[in-house]
């Protein structure tokens, strides 16, 4: 086992659980009182967790970056959140969640943690609506579901395109609630610069707040870190243009292992880039994969002519398109999973068959849905003999009362009707399954120091299912979190107060200050973002979709010399004690440099195909993933040692106790 | 396409500010109305000046950080978009674009473009939720039908992103349409309607001593909001407000 200890408890899978919560210690209520947590982050995972930390009565501070805690990114999630309630009463289970996410991230994730998840997922949505989260709802009143990618039922409860805005706004309120009641004090407009450790224990942080540019030192007896995931790691990305990775990677350079690095979440329906000055890419929900079919022409030609604005696709006939998915996957269909619907397209645009100006672009298409609504609805109006106007009059009206606000996000970024003519839509950098390294509990390899939501690379595997990020940010915030940590803060009942005036801290602080100054100090020859997009490029040629181990180690080499170039070259006005947003942007850009470098290593090692991470020489052929259970079947860990490139390695080896590995199949 | 910007530059909350003007080339349509200012900001990176600071995070109209009064208007000409939404192609070659913050007393700008806008945060921690613990333990979901009609209701009123430009557009800076659409959201809710008498006095007093002004009616912050939050949330909150007031 080396280092790694899951803590995972014995017994039964479905009994793990309830008998660790109890068994784990508790600390008193009146003891509570005396503890003090910061929690970086109020996303989903953070946000949740706040709250309930509060509510069980330790004192709690929240950072984010943003200036209110509501702006997390959880609030762009568009398309819902899973749960096993059965509602619709096909068949699904907790443990039918559970194999379908074990299975969906190609069985590189911990059983019994996904298993968790799956059983407090029916938590969520009881406890969201007692809250007031305004989920989507049938006529007779109760609650409405739709499908999500990889899976045979329908168990995702949504708000429209904004489910995740819903859910987020739900944890705001519950921390809102904490704050009127004096326990939680919020940082807003504030940024986690450093970890603070004492006696090796996480102690503290240093934040610099964003508005004065001033530094602080906060203190508290345990740190939970919920600060998203990496994915800007490749400039352009569905993530807030703020995201990033500073929070874990300083925790990592302190002493927490990040655990697959390379395990990156390509998401198959984004809107495509349409130039260089772009600044981020936009998602178009899963959920639309609901109703959407996915093609391109089947003639080569075909796609010519549309690339040279000679045709048009609602020119071209049912029999000269090509549906390759349903054609690969006649099981999923266009509900194949993430990974496999993205290389999929890029497989057809390699091909030639793109469909955009720069032939990286498929088509989303929604007529047949239309029709298919529009006949339902005159049905069931009670229309004889409808017409064709109204039918896609009608049909067009189920469609925007499902996806509206999508579809108006299309048409102003593309300035095309996606109600008339196809959606154009390709892979784009989405979410990362990688992130600080937990144990069960999750707690990092620093002791005191958590990491909840998609920081911690904890439930997902390979690739992540649709939908399940919102849940594991929940889950772990609400419910597993607030529990686990007790185990560790029941020690710290008489520690008393810590001070935020230590040696630790004091140098932490200098650290934070010597590198600030460094930063600003640079030639002047680039700005950031010059070297952020060249990062980014390397990141999407050689640590993409697809990978291999020429261009993974070329990619090793320019990310350490962009390194040195920006560190020594970077230029950055304005002040170092005021706001700067160069200054904010700097520190994050020079934390991806390290990170990507990592990145591109952890892909290097890992000589398999599975999930998210597709290595160009393990593949059968047809071109699907060829994954290797004998040598692969763990975790990789790395352990901070300096440069990148020094990283140890260390495996959590994972074992399948109640799921049979097998070969993904959704054919 | 090539533009004449007028921008609002103020270096802290301490400073007067004016506005300056830059003529920036090479604009596309494509482009959103932030990645023009990022072209611009590029360009005086290059120069050694200081890049002129605006909030945004998402940069797909839900977060509700960007903030820019843009010709007069909050997130400019287009309707029912925020800022980041906004396209270059809304605009023409040889336009002049006149670029502030919003503007409201409860808003004071912090640097150029970027103003504080915690009096909202302070609004919603007065009465925005609903006092159920978060720790597990309630009935079922589904134990509780809710008729379709209200339920979309709230989810719209719900919907807004506590951008401000509603503040922005109303001439007395009232903050009514933004605190309607919670105290609406929870009041169409069986879940919400436990505590409504509590919450609606709650909010409101808080508005009101952020310093936000009277609500006159004048309909302008519906116009300007880029996520179409009705004015027929301010009605419920008066009502809600007057049968709290009779009560209370
Ligand atoms: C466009 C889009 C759509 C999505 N749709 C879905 C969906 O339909 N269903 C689904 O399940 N998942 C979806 N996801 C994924 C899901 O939204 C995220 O994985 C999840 O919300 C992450 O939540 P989080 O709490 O872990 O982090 P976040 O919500 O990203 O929050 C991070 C927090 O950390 C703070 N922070 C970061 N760094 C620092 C620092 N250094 N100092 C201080 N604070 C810091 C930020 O201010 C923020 O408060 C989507 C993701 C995207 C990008
Ligand atoms: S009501 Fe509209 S304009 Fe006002 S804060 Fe909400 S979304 Fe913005
Ligand atoms: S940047 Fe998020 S709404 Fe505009």
């Amino acid at each position: 086992m080396g280092v790694l200890d899951s803590k995972v408890p014995s017994g039964p899978l479905a009994e793990k659980w309830t008998k660790h919560k109890n068994e784990i210690n508790l600390v008193n209520p009146a003891n509570k009182r005396l503890i003090d947590i910061i929690v970086v982050g109020t996303g989903l995972a953070g946000g949740a967790a706040a709250a309930t930390l509060a509510e069980l009565g330790y004192n709690v501070k929240t950072f984010c970056y943003q200036d209110s805690p509501r702006r997390a990114h959880s609030i762009a999630a568009q398309g819902g959140i899973n749960a096993a309630k059965n509602y619709q009463g096909d068949g699904d289970s907790p443990y039918r969640l559970f194999y379908d996410t074990v299975k969906g991230g190609d069985y590189r994730s911990r059983e019994a943690n996904v298993y968790r998840l799956a059983e407090e997922s029916v938590n969520i949505i009881d406890q969201c609506v007692a809250q007031g989260v305004p989920f989507a709802r049938e006529y007779g009143g109760l609650l409405d579901n739709r499908s999500f990618g990889g899976v045979l039922v329908s168990r995702t409860f949504y708000a429209k395109g904004q489910t995740g805005q819903q859910l987020l706004l739900g944890a705001y309120s519950a921390m809102n609630r904490q704050i009127n009641r004096g326990k939680i004090t919020p940082y807003n407009r504030h940024e986690m610069m450093d970890l603070v450790l004492v006696d090796g224990k996480a102690r503290g942080i240093i934040a610099r707040n964003l508005v004065t540019g001033e530094i602080e030192r906060h203190a508290a007896h345990a740190v939970v870190l919920a600060t998203g995931g990496y994915g800007n790691v490749f400039f352009l990305s569905t993530n807030a243009m703020g995201s990033n990775v500073m929070a874990a990677w300083r925790a990592h350079r302190k002493g927490a292992f990040f655990a697959n690095p390379c395990f990156t979440q390509i998401h198959p329906t984004c809107i495509p880039v349409s130039g260089d000055h772009q600044s981020k890419l936009t998602l178009m929900s899963e959920s639309l994969r609901n109703d959407g079919r996915i093609w391109v022409p089947k003639r080569k030609e075909d796609a010519e002519a549309i690339r040279a604005g000679k045709l048009k696709p609602t020119q071209l006939g049912e029999e000269e398109r090509d549906y390759y998915l349903e054609r690969r996957y006649p099981a999923f269909g266009n509900l194949v999973p993430r990974d496999v619907a993205s290389r999929a397209a890029k497989e057809r645009c390699d091909a030639g068959y793109g469909v955009n100006k720069t032939g990286e672009a498929v088509y989303l298409d929604f007529a047949a849905a239309i029709q298919r609504y529009g006949k339902e609805k005159a049905l069931t109006s009670g229309l004889k003999n409808p017409d064709a106007a109204t039918i896609t009059k009608l049909g067009e009206e189920v469609i925007e009362n499902k996806y509206g606000n999508l579809f108006q996000m299309y048409e102003k970024i593309v300035d095309e009707n996606p109600y008339k003519t196809p959606m154009m839509i390709y892979p784009a950098v989405h979410y990362t399954m990688g992130g600080l390294w937990v144990d069960y509990n999750l707690m990092t390899t620093i002791p005191g120091c958590y990491s909840a939501g998609e920081a911690n690379f904890s439930d997902h595997g390979a690739n992540r299912l649709g939908a399940s990020a919102l849940m594991q940010g929940l889950a772990d915030g609400y419910f597993v979190l607030p529990y686990t940590i007790g185990d560790y803060l029941s020690d710290d009942i008489r520690t008393g107060p810590i001070s935020p005036d230590t040696d630790e801290f004091v140098k932490a602080e200098e650290e934070v200050k010597a590198r600030l100054e460094k930063l600003m100090s640079g030639n002047g020859l680039h700005s950031v973002d010059h070297y952020h997009k060249k990062l980014g490029k390397i990141m999407w040629n050689k640590c993409g979709m697809a990978r291999n181990e020429k261009d993974l180690k070329s990619a090793i080499k320019e990310i350490s010399e962009l390194r040195k170039d920006f560190w020594e070259n970077v230029k950055i006005p304005g002040e170092i004690n005021a706001k700067n947003q160069e200054l904010e942007k700097a520190g994050r850009v020079a934390d991806f440099l390290e990170l990507g470098e990592l990145f591109a290593k952890d892909a290097l090692t890992r000589n398999e195909s599975c999930g998210g991470h597709f290595r160009e020489e393990y593949q059968t052929e047809e071109g699907e993933a060829l994954r290797d259970d004998k040598n692969f079947t763990f975790v990789s860990a790395w352990e901070y040692k300096g440069e990148p490139k020094d990283a140890v390695l260390h495996k959590e080896e994972l074992k399948y106790e109640n799921i049979e590995l097998k070969t993904r199949s959704y054919k | 396409m090539k533009l004449f910007l007028k921008i609002w530059r103020q270096k802290s909350a301490q400073d007067n500010g004016s506005m300056k003007d830059y003529t920036l080339d090479g604009v596309e349509g494509d482009m959103s109305f932030l990645e023009m200012l990022d072209v611009l900001n590029e360009e005086l990176i290059s120069k050694g000046e200081e890049p002129v600071e605006f909030d945004h995070d998402c940069r797909e109209g839900i977060c509700g950080m960007c903030s820019l009064q843009i010709n007069g208007e909050p997130h400019g000409p287009d309707r029912l978009v925020t800022t980041c939404q906004l396209h270059m192609r809304k605009f023409n070659d040889g336009d002049t674009i006149v670029i502030e913050p919003f503007r409201a007393k409860a808003f004071p700008v912090i640097k150029d473009l970027v103003v504080d806008r915690s009096a909202f945060d302070r609004i919603q921690q007065a009465g925005g939720y609903v006092s159920v613990n978060t720790s597990g333990n309630t009935i079922d979901a589904n134990a509780i039908p809710i008729e379709k009609e209200k339920a979309d209701d709230a989810f719209n009123a719900a919907t807004c992103i506590g951008c401000g430009a509603c503040v922005a557009a109303c001439k007395n800076a009232s903050a009514m349409l933004f605190t309607s659409a919670k105290v609406s959201q929870y009041a169409l809710l069986p879940q919400g309607r436990v505590e409504a008498t509590d919450r609606v006095l709650n909010m409101v007093k808080q508005m009101d001593l952020e310093g936000f002004g009277n609500c006159t009616n004048t309909g302008a912050c519906e116009v300007e909001c880029p996520k179409g939050i009705s004015l027929e949330n301010i009605a419920r909150l008066n009502r809600e407000y007057l049968a709290a007031s009779i009560k209370g």
